[in-house]
């Protein structure tokens, strides 16, 4: 069953070049849609401005879409009252790729893990402090680090008190903004293995937003590619990294440094008069989607 | 793998310490032939940087090199003038870093940065500009000429890159040092880059130590890699060697983690 339903999603920015410029506009994000089963890790991979960490903040209104329709749970996310959408937001978390400019220094990382369950008014002091340490043993940190300031973490550790303040809510959707894209490559795998685990131990659906190609072939299910605020392909991740279908894919794709050094290297550069930039999504496959 | 002759580049017991209690860079040694790139990886920390630095002494204080030698053309570089030290630094070894807008002059026309680099080490004025397209040609920007008149913060990611490659070649250095040249590349981009990097090594015989975290770009430009860990170099050997039968205990951790691995076991999934 699908947990979150994205239709047409599109956010334009007007753009306006010094005082006599003349204005245009700048499709960030231009009629996307997708939707992400529970229990899912759906992939959502693009360049830099293609419009992934753009579509993930239209979903949680951390930005107000232009156009387009968001289901979670069925009910449209972007008809909710402020009010309302405060309540969502309980069950619909984000954890940014850098957790030391997502998390206040001055806050000791116990009352920033905390913080969430003081807003929505959850809980008496005490069930929110065994909360906080429920939350510190869930993603692998110790008890003795609830004093500490975020300063004082490396940062993978700054990375699960990250997760442990979007899991104090208990979420049943999370968006991971390139969550590991900064870290070192063995602490990478850690949190990748967190993630993972928590995925299964809490039934989590994520949106895995990277440019990590070779990251997200491995641990997400699904996966969309972007390009210039559109999908261009979509489907099972082993079907995309087999057999992609449109050009943008397949240039990108080639891209990837490949780890053997004997293995044939074939990089396919990108024609953009091959494709037609317009066209729409259409199945070519069995969930294999692709603008062609 | 190495030739009978004397290697371009022969560091020898290199050890830098800032002040901590343990050093940065503890009694390293690698070499580097002419025309061969040898691939330095490591985490964050692990002393890959400033090895990198060392060898051109631009260390920051209270950076310093407590011990060894660096042997390079024959020559101990430590026992260098500063002035000695700045013919070599551009014209002999250069440097291309991660960030290119942070390494280019952002008031400066980028053709006018490539002949400074040419007159700063005696090349007449009267040639520098010409070779300066020239070289904006070598690394492939389309119309040279023009994007010579270019500042750095109207060219993309990748031209500035390649501006930069541009500067660090103007001179024919022997041996370039690049510190994740593409990391803050998109993986397209980076690609070109990677080519553009292999095409001119050939084409000039450049030696390059290449300092990367990314096990796939050591796999497409490396003939040798060296891995650091806590400022000591752990294991070195030829590419192949490295990523398919590493001996030491931290490069076969290392390399588990990296996602697509196909060698011992990965992370299984």
């Amino acid at each position: 069953m699908a947990l979150l339903e994205v239709s047409g999603l599109s956010k334009h920015f007007v753009r306006t070049p010094g005082l006599f410029g003349k204005k245009s506009i700048v499709k960030a994000v231009d009629g996307v849609s997708f939707s992400i089963d529970e229990g899912e890790m759906f992939g959502l991979v693009g360049e830099s401005g293609s419009g992934k960490s753009t579509t993930g903040r239209c979903i949680l209104r951390l930005m107000e879409p232009t156009a387009g329709d968001v289901r979670f749970k069925g009910e449209n996310v972007l008809g909710f009252s402020r009010e309302r959408m405060r309540r969502a937001r309980r069950d619909m978390q984000i954890v940014f790729q850098d957790p030391y400019s997502s998390l206040n220094p001055r806050m000791r990382v116990r009352d920033i893990v905390e913080e969430p369950l003081v807003i929505h008014q959850l809980g008496s002091r005490d069930e929110r402090r065994t909360r906080v340490r429920e939350l510190f043993e869930l993603v692998g940190l110790e008890p003795s680090h609830l004093e500490r300031y975020p300063h004082e973490f490396s940062g993978g550790q700054r990375q699960r008190v990250g997760i442990a303040r979007a899991l104090a809510l208990n979420p049943a959707f999370v968006i991971a903004d390139e969550a590991v894209s900064a870290l070192d490559v063995s602490i990478q795998a850690q949190v990748v293995k967190l993630l993972l685990d928590l995925q299964q131990q809490l039934k989590l659906t994520y949106l895995f937003i990277a440019h990590d190609l070779r990251l997200v072939e491995h641990i997400c299910g699904r996966v969309a590619v972007m390009y210039r605020g559109r999908i261009v392909e979509m489907g099972d991740t082993t079907a995309i990294f087999a057999n992609p279908t449109h050009p943008y894919t397949k240039a990108l794709l080639s891209a990837i440094p490949v780890l053997d050094p004997d293995a044939p290297r074939t990089r396919i550069a990108l024609d953009p008069a091959s494709f037609d930039a317009a066209a729409s999504l259409r199945e070519i496959g069995a969930g294999h989607w692709a603008a062609v | 793998m190495m030739t009978s002759a004397a290697p371009l580049l022969d560091v020898q017991h290199l050890s830098v310490s800032f002040g901590g209690p343990s050093p940065a860079v503890d009694d390293v040694t690698f070499q580097i032939a002419a025309g061969e790139t040898l691939g330095v990886v490591g985490e964050s920390g692990s002393g890959k940087s400033v090895t990198a630095f060392s060898i051109l002494r631009l260390l920051q204080p209270p950076g310093r090199i407590t011990g060894g030698t660096i042997l390079f053309e024959g020559r101990n570089l430590l026992a260098l003038s500063e002035a000695e030290m700045r013919d070599v630094r551009g014209a002999r070894i250069s440097l291309i870093f991660q960030e290119p807008m942070t390494a280019l002059n952002p008031v400066m026309r980028v053709g006018d940065q490539i002949a400074e680099a040419l007159t700063v080490h005696g090349r007449p004025r009267s040639q520098a500009r010409a070779r300066a397209i020239e070289l904006l040609d070598a690394v492939k920007i389309p119309d040279a000429a023009r994007r010579a008149r270019d500042y750095p913060h109207q060219l993309s990611g990748g031209m500035r890159q390649r501006a930069m490659i541009a500067i660090a070649l103007a001179c024919h250095p022997p041996l370039v040092i690049a510190d994740e040249p593409t990391t803050a590349l998109d993986v397209t981009i980076q690609a070109q880059v990677l080519d553009l990097l292999r095409e001119l090594r050939t084409r000039f015989n450049l030696a390059l130590l290449l300092i990367t975290h990314d096990f796939g770009v050591i796999a497409e430009m490396a003939d040798r890699v060296a891995v650091m860990y806590r400022g000591r170099l752990v294991e070195e050997g030829p590419v192949r060697q490295i990523l398919r039968s590493p001996v030491h205990e931290y490069t076969q951790n290392l390399l588990a983690a990296v996602p697509g691995m196909p060698t011992h076991g990965g992370n299984g999934r």
